[in-house]
Formats: C-alpha cells, structure tokens, sequence
C-alpha cells in the first residue's frame, strides 16, 4: 500500500534517531454484494458478486537508524511534507538539543519539543495495550530465553526502569498519572563512560561483547575472598561479590578487559536492580518494566538485570522487557503531537508484514543480523476499525491464552508447522494470484508476496521470539498481513465463491432431509453436520490436496471421512432453551452453509436467540434474508473484529462485547480447527461451552493421539 | 612483603615466657572456643581490605602486678603504646585514642591500630615466632577475616580465635563508644546546613536515645542494618559498591596505590568534568521531574566521548569516582530508611576515614532527596566500632 500522506512527524534522537509518522494506508478490500434471486432460475447465476473495493485505513509507522543518517532522514521528511499544512515538527530526547537548529533550517520548520519522560511512559501505556506479546520475562539458561507474557486487562500499575545514560524510575498509576520517584546516576552512560576508560573500548556493543567473555571474579572482591572457605556454614553465597572492583586495589597488577568490563556489567546491573527493587517495595509494585538503550535487545544486560531483580526481591518481583522499548519515546511523542486524531480512542494492531522482528539472540550474532535487517529497524501500527475488548465471558482474563501450542517452546512442533507454511506457500501465491485475474501486475505482486512471507518464516526460524510468542496464529496473521501488504485480500475469493455455490444449492435439500428425522437423530445428524461442513478448508493443506484431486469431493463423502462412531450428545439440548448463544464460525463456504446454519436454525426454533461472530458480513442478505429470525434480531450477524481464522477472545470487537452482556449469553459454541484446536482448546468460560472441530492435519492428529480427520467435541459446563 | 615485614620486627617485640601464669577459662557460647580474660586484651576486626586492631592498655597496674607482669606482655604493652607505626603497613591511630576509660574494673586507655589484611599472614606468623599463644588470653575477632584466617591461626600461631557475629560486634561497639564519648567529647555528629557550603560545619549529636536507627557501615562493601533497640537489629541490605570500589576503581583509572593518595587526588579534581549533568542534557533543571540542573544524571556520562576522554586529568577522575560511589551510597540508604521508616542514618567505616568530601556529600544528598526528613550522622571511631565490638565480646563473655 501506499502512503498518502504524512499527517506528523517527529524525530527523536539519542545515538538512534527514530522517525514517526501516520499514514493513511489504501488496501484492496474485498466486497460481497448479492443478488435478489427470489423467485428466480439461480441455477445459472452467480448467487453474489465479489468487488475489490479501495479501503482507506490509518498506519503508524516507526523507523529506527543511526544519527549519521540525521540528514538522509530530513530530506525524505522534506520530500514528503510537500502537500501538508505541518508548521511544526515535534522532537523529543537528547537528539531534539541537538539537531534543533538543523531540523529547523533544514526544514523550515519550527522544533517542537517533547518531554522525554512524558512521551516514554504514553508510548509505554500504548504498547501494553495493544500489542498482546509486549512484554517478555528473560530466562537466559532455559529453552526459551524470552518468556511472553499475557496481558493484563489492567496495565496500571507499575514501575518503568529506563536506563538510558542514567537512570529513572517512574511510577504509571493511569495514562496521565505518573511520578518520577527516583533514580541513579549509574547507568548506561557510566558503563559506556567508565568502560571507555578502563578498556579504551570505544563502543557500547563492543563493551558488551567483552563483558559477556570475562570473569569478574578476577575484579571483584567476593564473600568467599572475605571469608575464606567458612562461607558454606554460615549460610552464605560464596559468590556473592562483597566489594565491586575489590581486587584491583593494587597498581601492580594488569587486569584483563574483559574482566573489568564484566566487573563493570555486574556492579551497574546489580545497582539498578537494587535500586528498582527498593522502590518497587515503598511503592508496593510488582510490576518492573525495564527500557533503555542499557537493555535495548541486549541478552547481557537482560540478564545481568533479571538475576539482579530476582536476587534482591528474593524472587517475587520478575524483572519485565518491552518488545518494541526502543520505540517508546517516539510512539508517545508521535500520539502527543497527533492528540487531534484521538489515537488512545482506537485500538492498533502490530503489521508483521512491516515491523522488524526483536533482534539479538547473542552478542556474537547481533552485529551480523544487524548488517543483514540494514540501518534501518521498523515498526508498523495498524489502526482497526473498533476498539477490541475481552470477551466478557472468559473466567479469568489475565490468564487467558488464546493459543494451544507455544511454538516457541516446542521446538519439534515450530520446525514442524514453519515447513508446514514453507510447502504451502507456492500454492497461497498462485491462488493470490488466481484471485485477481484481472489485474495486470497480480503475478508480480504475488512474487513479492511469496518473497517477503518467505523471509519472514526464514527469521522465525533464527529467531522465533521475533514477534512475540511464536504460534500457528501469529504466523497465519503474518501471512494474512504480507498478502494484504501487496493487496491481496483474499488469495480464496474465488474458490470459496465457487464452494458457496455449490452448498448454497444443496442447502435447501440438506434442509428437507433433516427436517424429516425424529428429533434425536436430527440433532446427532446436526453436530455430524457441523463436523463434515468443517472438514472443508482449503486453508488445510490435507484438505487443498483433497479438494484439489477430487472436485467431486461432496458433503456426503465428508462426513463418511469423520473419524470415529458417533455417540449420544452430551450437549443438553432437550433441556430449557439457552438464552441467547454466540458460535464463531468461518464466513463462507460449506462449513457454515451446510454445517452451521442448520444448527443455528434449530437452535433458534428452540427460542434460543443467536448472533454470529463472523468475519465479514456476507450472508445476512441471503438464507436468512427472508427469516423473520433475523427480521426482529432473534439472529444478528456480528463482525469479530479480526480477519484471522484463528481466534483471539482477548481482542474482540467491542460490539460483540456489548451484545454479549445485553443478551445474557449464556452459551457459546466455538467451530473450526484455527478457533477450536490451534486457539481455545483450554479456554475457560463462564457459561456453557461447546468446541468442535475436524483435524486437518496428520501431524497433529499423530500429535494428539488420533487420526487425520478425528473429531474433537468438547463440550464444558462451568463448575458451579 | 612478608619476608620484609618479618626482618622489620613487624608488630611484636622478642616475647619472653620466664614468668608462669594461672588462668582461668571458659566456653564461648558463640563458638565454643576457650576464653580467657587475662591481658592482653584486643578486639580484632578482619575485613576484607583492613585489620583492625583495638587494644587496651591498663593504666592502673599496681607495683604487684608489674612485678608479677610476665616479661613479653609488658613488652607488648610498651611496643604497641610507645610506637605510632607498626612495620610499613601498621598504623595507630593517635587522635582516636580513649584515654581514661575504666573497662570492666579495669581503668586504662583505648588504643586503635590498622594494617591491610593482606599482611595478615605475616601478622600470624610474627604471633608465632613469638609465642604469643603462650599467654593465654584469647583473641576475639570479627569480620570475615575472622573465618578466613581462624585455621591459619591455629596451625601457624597455635591460637584459637573467638569468632563473633559482625552485627553484634558492630552495633554493641557503635552502642558503647557513643556511651563513654571521645574524650569528654561527642562521639557523634552531623553536619549543620549541609546544603549550603558557606554555612555548613560540623556539630556534635547527642544519639543518647539511638532507636530506631539505620547503621551505614562502608568498609570495601557497604552492610546496611536498621536497629530498633539494643536487641532488635537485622541486616537489611548491603551493596557492593563501596570503598574497595573506589579505591580499586581509582587504582585502575589513576595509577594510584594508597587509598590516601586516592583522596588525594580527589580532593583535587572536578568530577563535573567526567560526569554528565542534568544541565547538559536539558540545559538547566529538568522541571517536569524536579531535578536541579546540578544533579548528576550519568556518572562518567562524558567519558562516552573521546574528545573528554582526552581532555580530563587523573585527579578529576579520582573525584567522579568517589562522588558516584558516594552518592550511590547515599541513596540505596535513604531508601532504605524509607522502607524501614527510619529518620536517622549514621555512616561508619574506613571509607569515611580522612574523607570530609564523602560525609559531607552523603549528609548533603540525605538532606535534599529527603526534603529535610532524613539526617545523617556520623561517628569519630568511623571503622573501628567492629574491633570494639570483639573486644566487648571478650569481656563479656570471660
């Protein structure tokens, strides 16, 4: 997509100039309109058409490079303030000193400037609150160096550490309430300053390379120096160091760099947790999050941090990293200057297609992957349509993990789906491209979709922490994100067009067979239904191999595929009706046509009334276009608020969220394999649950113990 | 070192066994070694940079007990009190001494020595030659060292050391050196104004009712114990970042080699040269927060330069250091205080020893972070209140 227009910018400097601005975005979206076929001949008409229409959305963008691109960065800023009516430019951070004069003569415009902590602490609040894996704890010597964490529905309050040159220490009760409550003068700067001096080493990165390779125990005086081999029975850690730098009182003696600048990291690190865990107690937190260019992606300091926090709070406060802390400054100095556009109104969504994924796994690594990801580090905000919210419904929020598998944990499963995505994605491409048969450069789009999906699974593979927890999820929204990116909304439009012709005919037959059963065996040919109708997705590879070599492939034949004999239901559905029910389900094709509707209908023929979470809104003009059930809203169709065939009850629109308290919901069914299986297996609710889904997959099947095409059917009453 | 200091008589004179003694002994509940009141009696201190070393001299020896007195504890009685340096390394204090203090029935004056730890061997081994286990009396020692060196005490000198708990030692020694004042003196004080140059100086405190108290000891590391009463003191935190760092890190920077030269040169530089200030970064104060353009906002923030790098002496070094250890001091202590809701901080050890810069800054940074609330105080016996806590444990216990 392009740019338009670049509504404000800031620059924000400290070694690293960062770069915000707001774009509107166009993208291809893709339309449904339907026909009116009452009383028509339908079988040699299309049942709906579908338009590419041009969407205009809102981006953030944030760039990251080095102060000597300072001049670079002001002529594209040049080049693109051409058509806006910016008289000001806001900067924030040492830099905004620094460059005023050239920012203002280079571009004529007068310098705003921010204040640094103020634009910290919003960007902090906004990236706590919408991006859902933020915030990581750093566990050096375990399978997973960096362990997500979930986030809280309240985010306030806690205690922001930035080591910068310095540090400060900020207590954030509420988005405008914050209070400087302390801070060290030891920090970044003293270890960058202290360890020139010491090592003549002159850069940060290379001070920390040296740090990470020397023994401090030549430097430091330690417990067991004092007291001899006694330490043991008095209780106490023999390596616990008694005295920073207590063993080079000496001018006889040459110490090794290495081992002083690792002296240097420990006393630094050990100070500031100190110092951090201490006002953590006055102030009763126990939340700490750590920024600053002392910890910016850096495993040592990440480290030497977390051991410092976890040994002098004795364990119960953990110490916390931000994903995209380097950002901080920029995005809150960027949501002050754009306060008219009301930014903390909307929720925003991380682009994996544009956003650099979290670098560094180790020092040693760090200056090649740099090289490879260029000067430049990005960061990408989508801005969604409605504000996302909890589903009011999950027991317990701040514990709740839409996913089922960490693939970030799970080795074996992660190289297992990244080749997964790997095979599959010629064919996404050559649908992509199928898809729009009437654009001319569709095929060099989808190359560079092709291209840039490719890489991006290359990086997860290094790094899969790059985008947070790694999971079948994120890397289908990945996919969604670089399809979009090239204006490829839908690569199935035309496929699922087809497929929804084709169970759009049959329904009505489907319809007349069920009606025609007892109730019993109606309802079991019911869920039977809903299980065949999943067994259809050509987002599953087993299935796009079937559907491919078998056109024929029919309804009937899905359900003769449906592993296992069916059994009675444990689903009360001859009790008293269920007030009102929620099913999320796909948004086209024979799984919702053939599967879903028949239930829906005889849910509401029971009087339970119903809405939809659906994706797009495409089926409220037909099947039930002439149902009274939808007329006096027994039946709404409701958007989620995601594209995703997955499902995040964290994040859901917020008018699904209204309705569900309005309508006393009391029953929520969950269908499909990406809502079911890859995310909700475990999800708790409050009320009556029912998750069904159809495994694609016989990695997965192998994985859980069953077969391709097994039936999971979980159906849970909240303990009373 | 140690050969050198052997050949220099370090410390003890010829001893002499001629005489025969009858003594009497009991277990120590600490760490059931056998105690013995008979003189000499020391309270030792070992920390991991400095020995101390109290001693006292009973001045109201009758001609009986002179006679009686055998011939190498008089001489070490002669030695220690007629000399002010013991060897290259051992020091005695004169200005500290406590003249006229009557100890357990016992009227007599209280001297207090110093040497670096690492001479502790040669320490050791002149107690051996001459035959200083030969005496009887016990020496109780705190301090790590005390654990450290208590095998090569036995093997080497034949002496069974009485360990003691550090906080014991130190708080009972802070507790009775403020008792009996210095010298018709205050022990105690704290700097008047300590935010205005011009006015600040030194005045006595009465600390007759010492609780709650928060007990700063800076020594190569810093221990920090809050104290509600005479039996009710813990240890809460410490840092690693204390003397030794200073001392080490002004070694590595400089090239110096005595922790006097350090200050030396300290007293002599201008750290605002190595440090970066609030006002370099903001130009004045930053207001937003409330900080004073003066604070240091990074310390040896400028050295990320290479043009300052060149541009500052040895003796501005030297004062960064001592500024950023100390100001680092100073805040781990006041939060501390805080947390335990404890208003009066005093700051002992040889850190502060010769250190007017420090004290004065800690009681100036106590005074304005605090707005007012917080007061430090300081004692004149700085880092000796270990080694009188041992020699109290002596007494006591026999």
């Amino acid at each position: 997509p392009t740019a338009v227009c670049l509504r404000n910018i800031i620059t924000l400097s400290g070694s690293l100039t960062k770069l915000a601005y707001y774009s509107t975005v166009q993208h291809k979206v893709a339309r449904v309109r339907s026909f009116d076929h009452s009383g028509k001949d339908i079988d040699n008409e299309p049942l709906y058409e579908i338009s590419v229409q041009e969407e205009i959305t809102a981006r953030l963008h944030f760039i990251k490079f080095e102060n000597t691109y300072i001049e670079t960065c002001l002529d594209f800023i040049k080049d693109h303030l051409v058509n806006t009516e910016t008289k000001v430019i806001k900067a924030t951070g040492g830099g905004a000193y620094k460059f005023k004069d050239l920012i203002e003569k280079k571009l004529g415009l007068k310098v705003d400037k921010e204040d640094v902590m103020t634009c910290l602490i919003k960007g902090c609040n906004f990236v706590l609150r919408n991006i859902p894996h933020e915030v990581f704890a750093y566990q050096k010597d375990s399978d997973t160096e960096f362990r997500f964490q979930t986030n809280h529905p309240n985010i306030f309050p806690y205690l922001l550490v930035n080591i910068g040159s310095g540090v400060s220490i900020v207590k954030v009760e509420s988005e405008d309430k914050f209070e400087w409550i302390g801070g060290s003068s030891i920090g970044g700067g003293t270890f960058w300053g202290l360890g020139a001096l010491l090592t003549k080493t002159k850069k940060f990165d290379e001070l920390l390379q040296l740090a990470s390779k020397g023994q401090h125990t030549n430097v430091d005086m330690l417990v067991k120096d004092v007291y001899g081999g006694a330490y043991q029975t008095l209780g106490l850690s023999g390596n616990l160091i008694a005295s920073s730098f207590g063993k080079s009182t000496t001018a006889d003696k040459e110490f090794s760099k290495e081992d002083m600048a690792k002296s240097l990291l420990h006393m630094i690190s050990n100070d500031i947790g100190q110092l951090a865990c201490l006002h953590a107690k006055l102030h009763n937190l126990d939340k700490i999050y750590f920024g600053g260019f002392f910890i910016r992606g850096h495993p040592v300091t990440m480290r030497t941090i977390t051991y410092s926090i976890n040994f002098f709070s004795k364990g119960e406060v953990q110490a916390l990293f931000l994903r995209h802390e380097g950002y901080l400054g920029a995005i809150g100095a960027f949501l002050k200057g754009a306060e008219q556009d009301n930014p903390n109104q909307y929720s925003w969504g991380e682009n994996y297609a544009g956003s650099s994924g979290l670098m560094s796994t180790s020092p040693d690594v760090y200056p090649m992957q740099r090289t490879r990801s260029g000067t430049f580090d990005m960061l990408e905000m989508d801005r969604l349509e409605r504000p996302l919210v909890n589903l009011p419904l999950l027991k317990d929020p701040s514990t709740y993990i839409p996913d089922t598998v960490d693939l970030t944990d799970d080795a074996m499963a992660r190289k297992y789906w990244l080749t997964c995505f790997e095979e599959a994605l010629d064919g996404v491409a050559k649908r992509a491209a199928a898809s729009q048969p009437d654009s001319v450069d569709a095929q060099e789009r989808a190359e560079k979709f092709r291209q840039k999906y490719w890489n991006k699974l290359q990086t997860l593979r290094q790094q899969p922490f790059a985008y947070g927890t790694l999971t079948v999820r994120s890397l289908l929204d990945t996919r969604e994100h670089c399809l979009n990116e090239f204006n490829f909304p839908d690569p199935y439009s035309k496929v699922k067009q087809k497929e929804n012709g084709i169970a759009l005919k049959c329904f009505q037959s489907v319809i007349e067979s069920l009606d025609s059963l007892g109730w019993e065996e109606r309802q079991f040919a019911l869920v039977k239904g809903l299980l065949a109708g999943n067994v259809f997705d050509w987002g599953a590879k087993a299935v796009s191999d079937v559907l491919e070599s078998e056109p024929q492939f029919g309804f009937e034949e899905a359900k003769s595929k449906l592993q296992g004999k069916g059994r009675s239901l444990d689903l009360d559905l001859d009790g008293p009706p269920h007030k009102c029910a929620l099913i999320f389900a796909d948004n086209s094709g024979i799984d919702i046509i053939l599967g879903v509707f028949p239930f829906v209908r005889e849910l509401l023929s029971r009087g339970t009334e119903m809405y939809k979470a659906l994706l797009k809104q495409l089926f409220n003009t037909f099947i039930f276009s002439n149902s009274s059930a939808l007329r006096d809203e027994k039946l709404l169709l409701v958007q989620t608020g995601s594209s995703s065939p997955c499902l995040d009850l964290s994040r859901l629109d917020q008018g699904l969220a209204v309705l569900v308290r309005e309508r006393q919901t009391d029953l929520v069914v969950i269908e499909g394999m990406g809502r079911a299986i890859h995310t909700n297996y475990y999800a708790v609710l409050r009320c009556e649950s029912l998750k069904l889904a159809v495994i694609k997959n016989s990695w997965l099947a192998d994985r859980l113990g069953g077969k391709i095409f097994s039936v999971i059917f979980k159906y849970e009453v909240p303990c009373k | 070192m140690v050969m050198a200091l052997i050949q220099e008589s370090f410390f003890l004179p010829p001893l002499d066994f001629s005489s025969s003694q009858t003594w009497k002994s009991c277990r120590c509940p600490a760490c059931s070694c056998w105690i013995t009141s008979f003189f000499p009696w020391f309270g030792l201190d070992i920390g991991g940079t400095l020995v101390k070393l109290v001693y006292f001299e009973p001045k109201d020896i009758t001609a009986e007990e002179e006679e009686e007195e055998v011939e190498n504890l008089k001489s070490i009685r002669k030695y220690l009190t007629s000399n002010v340096a013991y060897g290259s390394t051992g020091i005695r204090d004169v200005h500290l001494e406590l003249k006229d203090l009557t100890l357990c029935g016992r009227k007599g004056n209280l001297h207090f020595i110093r040497f670096p730890t690492h001479d502790m061997p040669a320490f050791i081994q002149m107690g051996s030659e001459k035959h200083f286990s030969s005496l009887h009396t016990t020496l109780c020692a705190t301090g790590g060292g005390a654990y450290k060196f208590e095998q090569d005490f036995l093997t080497m000198g034949d002496l069974e050391l009485c360990k003691l708990d550090e906080l014991d030692c130190l708080v009972k020694g802070v507790l009775y050196i403020d008792s009996v004042g210095f010298n018709g003196h205050s022990e105690c004080y704290y700097f008047e104004n300590p935010t205005d140059p011009e006015r600040c100086q030194k005045l006595p405190f009465n600390l007759e009712n010492p609780y709650p108290l928060l007990l700063v000891n800076i020594g190569s590391g810093v221990s920090i114990l809050a104290a509600y009463s005479k039996d009710n003191y813990k240890r809460v935190t410490g840092t690693s970042l204390g003397g030794g760092t200073f001392f080490g890190l002004c070694c590595l920077l400089t090239g110096c080699s005595t922790f006097e030269e350090a200050l030396e040169m300290a007293s002599h530089g201008d750290s605002t040269k190595v440090d970066k200030l609030v006002r370099d970064i903001y130009g004045g104060d930053y207001e937003r927060f409330g900080l004073p353009g003066w604070a240091v906002a990074s310390s040896f923030g400028n050295m990320m330069s290479k043009e300052k790098r060149e541009s500052v002496s040895k003796e501005d070094l030297a004062r960064a250091t001592l500024i950023t250890i100390t100001n680092n001091i100073g805040s781990i202590a006041r939060m501390c205080a805080l947390n335990e809701n404890i208003n009066r901080v005093v700051f002992v050890g040889n850190f502060l020893r010769i250190n007017t810069i420090s004290m004065r800054l800690l009681a100036y940074a106590l005074d304005y972070w605090s707005k007012g609330q917080l007061k430090a105080l300081f004692l004149e016996h700085e880092g000796y209140f270990g080694a009188v806590g041992a020699l109290l444990g002596l007494l006591d216990s026999a």
